[in-house]
């Protein structure tokens, strides 16, 4: 999908829908600016006053806890005002739903919306459509993207890790149905690291997935060898259509993350998961809770990356709407 | 003439300002806090010549800044670093450049984000005038006067110097 529409025409970000397309530098601008925020999170007063005045609108199709939660806290630690709405998709078709949705969006005249989705592209659609101005972060879009999820792993890989080069990632578990394992290949491979591999059963692997720059392995022994970074992804059981798996008990025998294994990897691996957790399913309690998991990190760096990219992505509005004021002017 | 502003002096004149300015109000503990990033390199030059050895604070203002629909963000910020709670503490702010007055608003915005301060008192290595908020320096490196189209920027932070840049409106 092109992303092109996610930047201004001097090359800052004004949408945030997915990390395929933006260059290292950006990426590393979006990281730089998340730490700042992270010194925010360390204050007396968290709050910043940066979108004081903006109204922020969670648009959620598809349920979430951890994704909405981090966002709306992100928001308001922005001081911009925050509404949250749950949409259920069940009573009319997704494509229905949208546009009639987009119609109310415009009358509400918001300055950004959050949009979580289970139609892949929902977010570029709503991109396209939305009135100048208006920013766009995708939150999450059916099977296709998890940008700020993408980008909150790549920030704790740099925290833990210093830096990307020479790095070892493992990616493990439903590949096929994970949004989040496309953003993190393309992040980690623009932000060059040493060797993406991915490690599952075929049924849960993506055609063609080498062409995205990994290593494929069917073998969770084989994979974790000389691993510097495991991510661990969910058994996501609501996607799951058709016996892909034999059974949960099975899946855990083969590709779960258990101490036993995790003692191939490097010896100060860490391990990460974008929650949330299936204990004894694809990891371990102990490997969950242990001292190589870096998991409650992730959560927190979440409040910073989105507080980043939602002040970025207004900041490029703001750049782009006076451009065009200007042009016009002329 | 700008180019003939003695940066050294200027240096050494504020620190001697400043340690009376402190005799004087019976302030023995405070704290030094820049402005990135020409007020850190002031306050790291005020401080030697005062052979004070404290940690300062350093501010990065972006996210206070009062002209982010019109400017955007900062690409290039970076972490805050407060290394003491400003809490019932006197805090000495440095910048190198005074004039409109935004930035050490901003600047006194953020520092009160982490504690409440017991005073704050502002030095400046250059001040322009052209103030646009209730602002004043109470420890000031020189006064000076540039026109419209010329803009100032410290050079550092080693042999602290000033660019001065003349800018022509030619276009509208």
């Amino acid at each position: 999908m092109p992303s092109s529409i996610q930047l201004t025409s001097t090359g800052r970000l004004k949408h945030f829908l997915t990390v395929s397309g933006l260059s290292k530098d950006l990426l590393t601008e979006i990281l730089d600016t998340a730490d700042s925020f992270i010194e925010v999170g360390e204050r007396n007063i968290r709050n910043v006053p940066l979108l004081r005045g903006k109204t922020i609108v969670n648009l959620f199709f598809e349920a979430s806890t951890r994704t909405r939660s981090t966002f709306e806290l992100a928001a308001k630690r922005l001081s911009a005002d925050v509404l949250n709405i749950n949409i259920s998709t069940s009573a009319t078709s997704k494509g229905e739903s949208l546009s009639d949705m987009l119609q109310n969006l415009e009358a509400m005249a918001s300055d950004m919306f959050v949009v979580r989705h289970a139609q892949s592209g929902a977010a570029h659609f709503i991109a396209n459509s939305v009135t100048p101005g208006v920013a766009i972060v995708n939150a999450g879009d059916g099977w296709h993207a998890h940008p700020t999820q993408a980008m909150l792993d790549m920030l704790t890989i740099r925290q833990k890790k210093g830096s990307f080069e020479g790095l070892k990632v493992a990616i493990i578990g439903d590949i096929l149905h994970s949004r989040v394992a496309r953003s993190q290949i393309r992040a980690l491979n623009t932000l060059g690291v040493d060797e993406v591999r991915v490690i599952a059963p075929d049924t849960l692997l993506p055609k063609n997935l080498e062409s995205l720059g990994v290593k494929v392995f069917n073998h969770l022994e084989q994979g974790l060898v000389d691993i510097d970074v495991v991510i661990m992804l969910r058994l996501q059981r609501e996607r799951m259509q058709g016996a892909l798996l034999p059974s949960e008990q099975e899946y855990y025998k083969l590709y779960g993350l258990t101490r036993e294994k995790l003692k191939l990897a490097k010896a100060d691996a860490i391990v990460m998961h974008p929650g949330p957790i299936n204990r004894g399913v694809e990891i371990e309690s102990e490997v969950a809770d242990g001292n190589q998991s870096v998991i409650l990190d992730q959560v927190t760096n979440g409040i910073a990356i989105r507080m980043a990219v939602m002040s970025m992505a207004m900041s490029g509005q703001s750049e782009q709407v006076n451009d065009d004021a200007m042009e016009q002017a002329r | 003439m700008p180019n003939k502003l003695n940066i050294q002096s200027m240096i050494s004149s504020m620190a001697t300002a400043l340690e009376k300015y402190l005799k004087q109000h019976g302030i023995k503990s405070f704290e030094l806090v820049g402005i990135r990033t020409g007020g850190v390199w002031v306050a790291h030059a005020v401080q030697k010549h005062m052979n004070n050895t404290q940690t300062l604070g350093e501010l990065d203002i972006s996210f206070y800044r009062d002209d982010f629909t019109q400017v955007g963000l900062n690409p290039k910020v970076s972490p805050s670093k407060l290394p003491f709670s400003p809490e019932d503490k006197h805090i000495i702010l440095f910048d190198d450049v005074l004039m409109s007055g935004r930035t050490v608003r901003a600047a006194m915005n953020e520092l009160f984000d982490y504690g409440r301060p017991a005073s704050i008192t502002l030095a400046v290595l250059v001040d322009l005038g052209r103030r646009e908020l209730p602002i004043y320096p109470t420890i000031v490196g020189s006064e000076l006067t540039l026109t419209k189209n010329e803009h100032i920027k410290l050079v550092g932070p080693d042999n602290l110097h000033f660019d001065i840049q003349r800018i022509d409106q030619s276009t509208p």
